[in-house]
């Protein structure tokens, strides 16, 4: 039986985006139920629908399913993006998780006074600690994993544009990642990702971390 | 063809103690090099022993691996920890990364200063958002999921252990989980990690937390 997924979330990238990502390219369609004030929030916990009390939130196969990366696993499984065993399932873990520590030090931004230290320490970690393993995996190969699409490679899209939308010329130094990208860009699913009008969300705005700090009734984020 | 397992890390708990947990269970005898200097860490780069310059790294199947989440979920796999199907394993996997976010917290209490307001942050989240879902998952059933023992059974154990280490009487509200907890005890492999000169790692002290910082030479451990 498959019914409809429904995203619930704020209106912006956040930490669904990934899952925006992964669902665009298995070419699964989903709705969204933006979440704009606290009341909105207050009914989702009083209905029981947050394990966790927290979004993330997608419905899915009649589960409620919470926790960006069990979401994340769960369509890549289901949609064959999780390579074919054991081995190229932890060689595409490991990627990810490495490719979500960087998302996540660009996601926080919006919630930070003094963005410039954390931009030099993600342009840093992006050109020494995490592109080159990226750079040196695709010398060769199509895809990261498996020759084939996974998660991996879906993510590892994300974040190079993400990276880009920062530091513009920062994939000159990795010419393999530059190359992948364009690959992974004709994908027609992705090529269509990409235009606008589409699900993708753009940059988080001020509005956005209006919304979120409204949300969740926050004075402040200890980042 | 069974290598042995070898875990590199600093002699203390952090984001190793998980993987340590879950090994003994599994009934996988392990090795351990301790980091104690910084040159050793620089000599794990220098090998390129570390894809994403980090540490928890273990060595097990012939692979050098790293990121705790991807390390847990390649045992959890191998050892038939993981659930019998993709309905399982979402579960198994929401239930364990809310409790690695709540061991998160309580890591990074050990390593910042101000302890009091995050200390009452820990014991507010704990009673309030994570262990009621434990315990209801728990009303009947002897396992979190699918009757069988997994991944996340082994994590909750983990778990309301370090969170009794702070809060001796936080299990007073929450029979199942008490009760879980003895039963999960019992259990041969776990009851002798339980007992003193076991591999299980002490409550971090001063001593390792200077250790962290002059091998990362850093100031703040969490980036």
């Amino acid at each position: 039986m498959s019914g409809k997924v429904s995203l619930h979330y704020f209106n912006g990238r956040g930490k669904m985006e990934s899952i925006r990502w992964l669902l665009t390219v298995a070419e699964v369609e989903f709705d969204e139920f933006h979440l704009t004030t606290r009341d909105q929030y207050q009914k989702l916990l009083d209905d029981g629908s947050l394990m966790f009390q927290q979004v993330p939130l997608v419905e899915i196969d009649g589960m409620k399913l919470v926790q960006t990366k069990a979401i994340l696993h769960y369509i890549a499984e289901k949609y064959n993006l999780y390579g074919k065993d054991i081995k190229e399932r932890v060689m595409i873990n490991m990627y990810s998780e490495g490719l979500m520590d960087l998302m996540e030090m660009m996601m926080i931004l919006p919630f930070v006074s003094d963005t410039k230290p954390k931009l030099d320490n993600i342009l840093t970690k992006a050109n020494e600690r995490y592109l080159p393993v990226f750079e040196k995996a695709l010398s060769g190969s199509v895809y990261l994993v498996g020759g084939k699409l996974s998660l991996a490679d879906v993510l590892l899209l994300e974040c190079t544009l993400m990276l880009e939308e920062k530091f513009p010329a920062i994939l000159a130094e990795f010419p393999n990642t530059k190359a992948f990208q364009g690959r992974m860009s004709r994908i027609p699913a992705i090529s269509r990702f990409l235009q606008p009008g589409s699900k993708r969300k753009p940059q988080p705005d001020e509005h956005y971390k209006k919304t979120v700090m409204e949300v969740f009734n926050l004075t402040t984020l200890n980042l």
